[in-house]
């Protein structure tokens, strides 16, 4: 099968190649001083659903750089490349940015999968890697610049504020079956316990399964008062989709999702969502002045009027602005030279304030927690006051006063004794 | 209890909704079509676009599905299946690239979208379908709850079964097509129009898969790559039901929809599919032509 499929897919990218092509690559000016940077999506195949919008997104913060003057005086120019949705593709076309084209910087991927497979690259070429996407942190890499959410910034609110403010006391907590979700399971099993809550089952789901009979009729008769969802991708819509159909409804027994963003949403219908719960840094509805512009820059860019933004697309956006910053303040565009100068550095992004942590290259974020509403958009119900600090290994202990990722890389030792 | 057996039957009744044409196609000419899940697909971007362009209600959806798909399928046999009888593995490399050649179509909006132009209802993301109000949620029928919109595929995955079965037992076409499944050569030496009987047989089997596709595009999600895994169930169905028997079809959809929700219900779903797989290897290798099969010539 996947034979026939790589060469459906190689297809499917020089098509994808052929439309952006004209648009994206700022070729005629200044061509010898250009800054290039790779960024690196699937253009084709399933996950072109959401990683074609990372591209997109990417390609707009680069556009409006080289409006307002670009990089040093410098202009930033592209090579985009396609991942296809396969991991294997993914580390051909970095090996092809990194030695081939010796860029410093890419921009890239939405699964953890894409980000494993390139990573060995981007470490043995000291080269660094911009990952925009929310993922189960475990993960201290030198070469790495993640600027999504990490499982303390989607819960540390998030289960606190449920039994809190729903009083809910027993979760039933299902997900997709991949290390996503099982690492997220790990960290709300730990919440819960603080908060003095307890979870009732921990089940999983084939990831792109759809079948959710079996599973909802679980949570129907399993007593619990609220369902933690790590669901990913196409399943979600089938699974909120079946919920209802079983007579299930959110007023009593919530769905509170970590994934489930508009994109899900607008797929299943918002009368199948409406009164769930979702946490993430950034929503669409975010009621600023500069989320509302961004929104608004962002269809014009794709020039489709009903374009919807996202959390991994907001972190795609921002995430070139804090990449810009840090060339100029290290004043050249090496990997060592961004490294040193992403650190600390600033950025008031779509969501509110960003910062890269000095130690472990990950981002403050602000938590949010949305409740869904009948027009497909999310009702923002509780915000963090201000952004919170990144903590990748959470779930073997980490603390703010003890940090198991620092500068030297991941201390090893903190890790075995939890 | 109740509810993990109308689990099963619901399970099995999918299963059989996507089965059912494969086992025609399949089980009557010799045909493996790979396309069979593009062609769930195309029924479920039917009902998307139906519903965009032509203001079409989910019911309405169904036979315009079957339509178009019978159409397509009707195509499909006239351009590629017809040149391919008798050489079954060509049949399966044949269909497999019109399977790619539908999704992509699909995916890449007929092409238009190299041209920057965008249809919408196409396009490589997720679609929305509209169900009615009233298909969603729980009727109390002997005390029990029972999710409708489930309730709703047995009833039409029912109805299609007998209706097929009608078309093959009590009809005149049936019972060339049965002949053809015998022996094509001499059932043409009878007289009967060989041609034209594979051409309507493999349309009505897409037809039945367009059916399909508007019923699976209410609760799961539709998109290029759904049928995909489709076609895999089905051909699991028919393999272990028996190449060429209706009622083997039934009876294997029936029996894994059953164990599947079964085993889901007392340990989970990742298990249960494990199983699944497992209990139809166990069936081929203890009766390899499946639970029930004829001898054909």
């Amino acid at each position: 099968m996947s034979l026939d499929r790589r060469s459906l897919l190689k297809a499917g990218a020089m098509g994808a190649a052929a439309i952006t092509a004209p648009s994206f690559f700022t070729r005629s000016a200044a061509a010898a001083e250009t800054i290039k940077v790779g960024v690196l999506f699937s253009l084709t195949g399933g996950l072109s659903i959401i990683e074609k919008s990372l591209a997109d997104a990417t390609m707009m913060a680069i556009a409006e750089i080289n409006a307002a003057g670009g990089v040093m005086g410098r202009k930033v120019e592209a090579v985009l490349e396609d991942g296809a949705s396969d991991p294997k593709t993914y580390n051909e076309k970095a090996s092809k940015l990194i030695v081939g084209d010796k860029l410093a910087t890419v921009f890239g991927s939405y699964t953890s999968a894409s980000r494993k497979a390139v990573l060995p690259v981007f470490e043995k070429h000291n080269a660094m890697y911009f990952y925009p996407t929310y993922y189960e942190g475990f993960e201290c890499s030198r070469n790495v610049v993640y600027t999504g959410a990490v499982p303390n910034q989607q819960l540390s609110n998030f289960i606190p504020w449920i039994v809190k403010n729903l009083g809910k006391k027993k979760f039933f907590i299902v997900g997709s079956n991949y290390i996503y979700p099982r690492e997220m399971a790990k960290v709300c099993k730990i919440l819960m316990k603080q908060n003095g809550a307890e979870f009732v089952a921990d089940e999983y789901l084939e990831l792109g399964h759809s079948e959710w009979g079996s599973m909802v009729n679980k949570i129907k008769n399993s007593g619990c008062d609220a369902v933690l969802s790590n669901v990913v991708g196409d399943s979600v819509v089938a699974f909120y989709r079946e919920f209802k159909n079983q007579g299930l409804t959110h007023d009593k027994l919530p769905i509170c999702a970590t994934v489930t963003s508009e994109i899900e949403i607008a797929a299943m219908g918002a009368e199948y969502a409406v009164g769930s719960y979702t946490s993430f840094p950034y929503f669409m509805a975010i009621d600023s002045e500069r989320n509302k512009s961004f929104v608004e820059r962002y269809r014009a860019f794709v020039k489709d009027p009903k374009a919807v933004t996202h959390h991994a697309l907001e972190s795609s956006y921002f995430q070139v602005f804090l990449w810009k910053q840090a060339v100029e303040k290290a004043g050249a565009a090496t990997a060592d030279a961004i490294r040193d100068g992403v650190r600390g550095q600033e950025f008031d992004a779509p969501n509110g304030h960003v910062t890269v942590d000095k130690e472990n290259l990950h981002t403050y974020l602000t938590p949010r927690i949305a409740q869904w509403q009948a027009d497909g958009q999310a009702k923002i119900v509780d915000a963090y006051p201000q952004p919170v600090e990144p903590l990748p290994y959470v779930a073997y202990g980490e603390t703010s006063s003890n940090l198991f990722c620092t500068p030297k890389g991941l201390d090893a030792s903190k890790l075995k004794k939890s | 209890m109740l509810d993990v057996i109308f689990i099963g039957l619901s399970l099995g009744s999918i299963l059989l909704l996507v089965a059912l044409g494969l086992a025609i196609t399949y089980g009557a000419m010799g045909v493996i079509n790979m396309a069979h899940g593009e062609m769930v697909m195309v029924g479920a971007y039917t009902t998307v676009m139906g519903a965009l362009w032509l203001n079409l209600g989910f019911l309405a959806s169904l036979p315009l599905a079957f339509v178009v798909t019978a159409l397509l399928g009707w195509a499909i046999e006239r351009v590629v299946v017809r040149r391919l009888y008798g050489r079954l593995l060509d049949t399966l490399l044949a269909t497999w690239g019109v399977a790619i050649l539908v999704q992509q179509a699909v995916r890449l909006e007929f092409g238009m979208s190299f041209f920057g132009l965008h249809i919408q209802g196409l396009g490589p993301g997720l679609q929305n379908v509209k169900v009615p109000e009233w298909m969603t949620g729980v009727a109390g029928i002997f005390g029990n709850q029972v999710n409708i919109y489930r309730l709703f595929i047995i009833l039409v995955t029912l109805v299609l079964t007998l209706v097929t079965w009608l078309l093959m037992y009590r009809s005149e076409i049936g019972i060339q097509v049965r002949a053809i499944m015998r022996n094509p050569r001499m059932a043409a030496a009878c007289g009967i129009d060989v041609q034209r009987i594979n051409g309507l047989t493999f349309a009505y089997g897409s037809g039945l898969a367009g059916v399909a596709g508007v019923m699976m595009s209410g609760f799961k999600t539709v998109f290029p790559d759904m049928g995909t895994s489709m076609v895999v169930d089905g051909f699991m169905v028919v393999v272990v039901g028996g190449v060429g028997s209706l009622f083997g079809s039934v009876l294997s959809a029936g029996l894994l929809g059953q164990v599947n929700g079964g085993v889901a219900s007392f340990t989970n779903d990742i298990l249960a599919r494990a199983v699944v797989f497992g209990l139809v290897i166990l069936i081929i290798i203890v009766k390899p032509t499946g639970l029930f099969s004829f001898k054909g010539r």
